[in-house]
């Protein structure tokens, strides 16, 4: 048999391949030749054929046909083998293969061999990729090494020990006698990774590191060597562009660091030397930025004093300046980890700071945007949206969602005014509006109904957004929202913030039409396309349009759209008369998340009249303890504090309500008006009911109950009528009519009521909160009640007359008979 | 360090260093895409990026780029240093060294850095030293071969 191939040739013969398939011939070709010779368990060439396997499996091919090969060359007595064999070890032998254990015998030998490289040969692959239960086995070889004078195992064996310990944590402790002197080698490569092995060890176990605190005086160790680096002359053995072993020193720094970590003596032993350092180090290469880098990552994590850090920041902020990326990137990051530390000190370098999110470079970018959102505050909101809205228009795709939700975020926490809130949530969305995440469109509803005065300004900018672009799902959802709620204001022309524009029905039902026929709108879309166009129903004068549009969509593939057309028709076929209570202007929603613009108002040299003050809500957001006022009165634990309806909770999303309003209708009710109130608000899911109670409906079985004076004081009279609920005869369903003698109204009216626990009571909201003087009106408010047997009740009324406050309690015990049986 | 990567401008492997264990199939995917990712990077931008979950470091010299993978908590400007080093290393033993030399010696290229690194950390930070021990087992190789040579019986 002709003698394998060399390593050398073999590979100039593979480059000339010209193709990937003539390669692959060549290569299977060998692999024949390479096998055969294995079977033959040819020990001369042994070597080289295993050699030519990792070359072929370094171009991707399969080699594990190899591995037993590796075994027998790490077994053998020549040198040359041993080499190629650990170096096949380390390439197809890992932990997860099954011959991996058939290792730890040749290599335990090896670790004893009287050749130092051998003995250095099986370290490397011990410490590189031996298994937890080859560290097991071998542990106590390493530790032999640990000690050895022979600086070139020492250094390896400490390095051994490492991987050991990371695979097999319980034989730390093994290794802790070795480490005694450890530091007072004078060979760097031993003290090098004498400090790895020591980092190792302290990070790993608490109580390593107070032992290596405590009784090894450790830092003041470290301490030393670092000054002789520093303070010793030219070495060229270790110098790197004037600096003396920069690896050591990063080192010996990032052990001070977990040293220094929490503890104040640790602390103040290094404050001198960081000083040094800091100030000393040279910052034209990037060695030497190296090590201040590390400097600073010391001096922020521990205990420094307060002149120390600030130096540490100043760093940083040359840092940002430096020509070189990687610097500027490296300070980017360290300084969004000290941000909330030391916010003022970062808060000095946000001028470039910002600069960086012009960086053509995409890690530095997107560091540069996480530290700017991290440094807006009140006082720099304006200025920094600036650039920030300027990088949301410019940045890449992957950026734009973060960005949007940052740029939100930040406006809800620091707006300075809503047409600013307004205008900001306007500019992203109509430069992101596809990548903003999908739950900023009901928050942004609710933001915008919420401020109150900004109605007709945000629905004129959202219907010119739309008239631009009608691609940005977002954007066209909240902007068919508003136009549904506000297209009134929009059509009338009312805007004062800026220009109103002329606009028709037809031109808005246009485009809302429009929406509904776009290829590019999504599903949900095309739903608040469809109930905005509802809505405008009554707001709009031209109602054939809107219903002509409702029916053909009656028909729609879409489920869902199919479902929200056949309701609305309903609507107008059955239910019209409730079509107008059903889609009046949205209520203010009460915010569930942080506090926006509407409560606290950012110092800015601006304030805002205080969030129009909702006059027009029932007063249903009575805190709960009016209510045990009149629990404590009835003395005793048989009450049952108001049940009141409160206010809807945001909804999830701005045209499901409505359907939940259809939802909750009992189609069974009998015809009633809308309910008299002047309130612009609403009560979704009892509006059937309340309207059911109004003494306008015609039920035989009211008549039966006579009304009753339940209060006559002071000039107010509280008159009630009752009729059963329908369908539910259990419910009764009292009407409380308000009336006042006096000269001067009753502002501020308040009724509430306190049943005994075995009733259940449900009061809603009242016709309006005055009480008009001689009699020239009544309030009236409903109160259902559940199961009622001989009820009795107490009921709490405070108004204002004249200016100063009323109140009053008083006990109805005079119910008809008939109102319970 | 979590593994090395050398690879030529088209994306050819010329060296791979493992520190943790991984099945071939994982570590063929990352090469792959991590090889992709690093090449589509514009020269004018900086060295790190994060990439998964990981600090990726990269420098090219010359056709070959050098790419670790470090921990977190390990210094990006530092490892810049021990990837120029090795640089150094293999020029001074090479004599101005070129892909060609890493390509067609690509074991003492391995030899070379398992000198310098072991278990993904520096063991020896003077250049001398490393050089000196390389240069040594090769004289070691070297004279067991010659031995061989000398007194193999002929087959």
């Amino acid at each position: 048999m002709p003698a394998p191939i060399r390593l050398r040739e073999l590979i100039r013969t593979i480059r000339t391949a010209r193709t990937q398939a003539e390669e692959r011939e060549m290569i299977q070709k060998e692999c024949a030749a390479i096998r055969s010779s294995f079977r033959e368990e040819d020990n001369t060439y042994r070597c080289r054929n295993v050699a030519k396997l990792l070359y072929m499996h370094m171009l991707g091919y399969p080699a594990h046909f190899g591995q037993l090969e590796c075994l027998k060359l790490i077994a053998s007595q020549k040198f040359t083998d041993k080499r190629i064999g650990y170096l096949g070890a380390m390439l197809l032998l890992d932990e997860r293969q099954d011959v991996h254990l058939l290792m730890t015998n040749c290599i335990k030998n090896d670790l004893n061999h009287s050749t130092q490289y051998v003995q250095g040969l099986a370290l490397c692959t011990l410490g590189c990729m031996g298994s937890s239960e080859m560290c097991r086995d071998l542990a106590g070889e390493v530790e032999k090494l640990l000690k050895t004078s022979n600086s070139y195992l020492r250094k390896k064996a400490a390095l051994c020990a490492v991987h050991v310990i990371r695979k097999v944590p319980e034989l730390m402790e093994m290794f802790l006698p070795a480490t005694k002197n450890l530091l007072s080698e004078k060979n760097h490569g031993v003290l090098h990774t004498s400090v790895v092995l020591l980092t190792e060890m302290c990070e790993r176990s608490p109580d390593m590191l107070s032992h290596f605190r405590k009784n090894e005086k450790l830092v003041p160790q470290l301490v030393r060597i670092l000054k002789n680096l520093i303070m010793s002359g030219y070495s060229p053995e270790h110098d790197v562009s004037g600096i003396s072993d920069p690896f050591l020193q990063v080192r010996i720094l990032r052990l001070l660091r977990i040293l220094g970590k929490s503890d104040d003596d640790s602390s103040e032993a290094m404050n001198d030397i960081l000083a040094q350092v800091a100030t000393n180090t040279e910052t034209s290469k990037n060695v030497g930025n190296a090590i201040l880098y590390e400097t600073v990552l010391t001096i922020m994590d521990i205990k420094s004093e307060s002149g120390l850090r600030v130096l540490a920041i100043n760093i940083l902020g040359r840092f940002l300046l430096n020509n070189d990326k990687n610097i500027r990137y490296v300070a980017l990051t360290s300084l969004l980890k000290t941000v909330q530390t030391d916010h003022n000190a970062v808060q000095r370098h946000r001028s470039t700071i910002v600069d960086c999110l012009k960086d053509l470079d995409v890690s530095i970018k997107r560091r540069a945007m996480e530290l700017s959102f991290a440094l807006v505050n009140g006082n720099n909101i304006r200025g920094m949206m600036k650039e920030l809205l300027y990088f949301l228009d410019s940045c890449d795709p992957e950026f734009k969602a973060d960005c949007a939700s940052g740029v939100f975020l930040a406006a809800e926490k620091y707006a300075p005014s809503k047409r600013w809130h307004i205008d900001t949530i306007m500019r992203v969305l109509t430069t992101a509006g596809s990548y903003v995440r999908d739950d900023s469109v009901p928050n942004l509803i609710q933001l915008i109904t919420n401020s109150v005065e900004m109605h007709a300004y945000t629905v004129q900018r959202l219907y010119k957004a739309l008239l631009d672009d009608i691609s940005q799902q977002p954007l066209v959802q909240v902007a068919s929202w508003c136009i549904g709620e506000y297209g009134d204001l929009l059509v009338s022309g009312q805007c004062e913030e800026e220009e109103p524009i002329q606009v028709t029905e037809d031109e808005v039902l246009d485009v809302l039409e429009g929406l509904l026929v776009s290829n590019l709108s999504t599903p949900v879309t095309r739903g608040y396309s469809l109930t905005a166009i509802m809505k405008l129903s009554t707001r709009f004068s031209g109602v054939n349009r809107i219903k002509k549009v409702v029916s053909i969509y009656g028909s729609s593939i879409d489920v869902e759209l199919q479902q929200r057309a056949v309701e609305y028709n309903a609507l107008f076929k059955k239910y019209d008369h409730m079509r107008p209570a059903l889609l009046e202007r949205m209520p203010i929603m009460e915010k569930t998340a942080t506090n926006g613009p509407t409560e606290i108002v950012q110092t800015n040299g601006e304030t805002e009249p205080s969030v129009v003050e909702p006059k027009h809500l029932p007063p249903v957001t009575q805190p709960a303890n009016q209510a045990n006022d009149l629990l404590d009165l009835l003395g005793g634990n048989d009450v049952v504090p108001v049940i009141q309806t409160t206010m809807p909770t945001k909804p999830a999303s701005a045209g499901g309500e409505l359907l939940d309003l259809l939802g909750d209708l009992s189609l069974s009710g009998g015809p009633a008006t809308a309910p008299a109130s002047s309130v612009p608000t609403s009560q979704p899911s009892f509006l059937l009911d309340g309207l059911s109670s109004q003494p306008l409906f015609n039920d035989i079985a009211a008549a039966a109950i006579p009304p009753m004076t339940a209060y006559n004081k002071n000039g107010l009279k509280i008159d009630f009528t009752f009729e059963r609920a329908n369908p539910n005869p259990n419910v009764a369903v009292i009407t409380i009519h308000a009336s006042n003698s006096t000269e001067a109204d009753m502002t501020e009216f308040v009724f509430q009521a306190a049943v005994p626990k075995t009733f259940q009571l449900q009061l809603l909201s009242p016709s309006s909160n005055v009480v008009p003087a001689l009699n020239q009106g009544t309030v009236t408010q409903v109160i259902r009640v559940l199961n009622p047997q001989k009820l009795r009740m107490r009921i709490k009324l405070t108004y204002t007359l004249k200016g100063s406050p009323v109140q009053d309690l008083a006990e109805v015990n005079n119910f008809p008979a008939q109102s319970w049986q | 360090m979590q593994f090395m990567l050398l690879f030529s401008r088209q994306g050819k492997l010329r060296l791979q260093k493992w520190y943790v264990p991984l099945s071939d199939k994982e570590k063929k995917k990352i090469t792959r895409e991590l090889v992709q990712t690093v090449l589509a990077r514009k020269p004018k931008m900086c060295s790190f990026l994060e990439w998964r979950d990981m600090k990726i470091v990269y420098k090219r010299y010359a056709s070959l780029y050098f790419c670790c993978a470090i921990e977190n908590q390990d210094n990006e400007l530092i490892t810049l240093e021990i990837i120029h080093r090795y640089v150094e290393l293999l020029d001074k033993y090479f004599g101005s060294v070129c892909e060609l030399d890493i390509i067609f010696n690509f074991e003492k290229a391995y030899f070379i850095l398992d000198e310098f690194l072991l278990g993904g950390e520096a063991q020896e930070t003077s250049k001398k030293n490393v050089l000196k021990a390389i240069e040594q087992a090769d004289l070691l190789q070297e004279n067991i071969d010659f031995q061989m040579r000398l007194f193999a019986a002929p087959s």
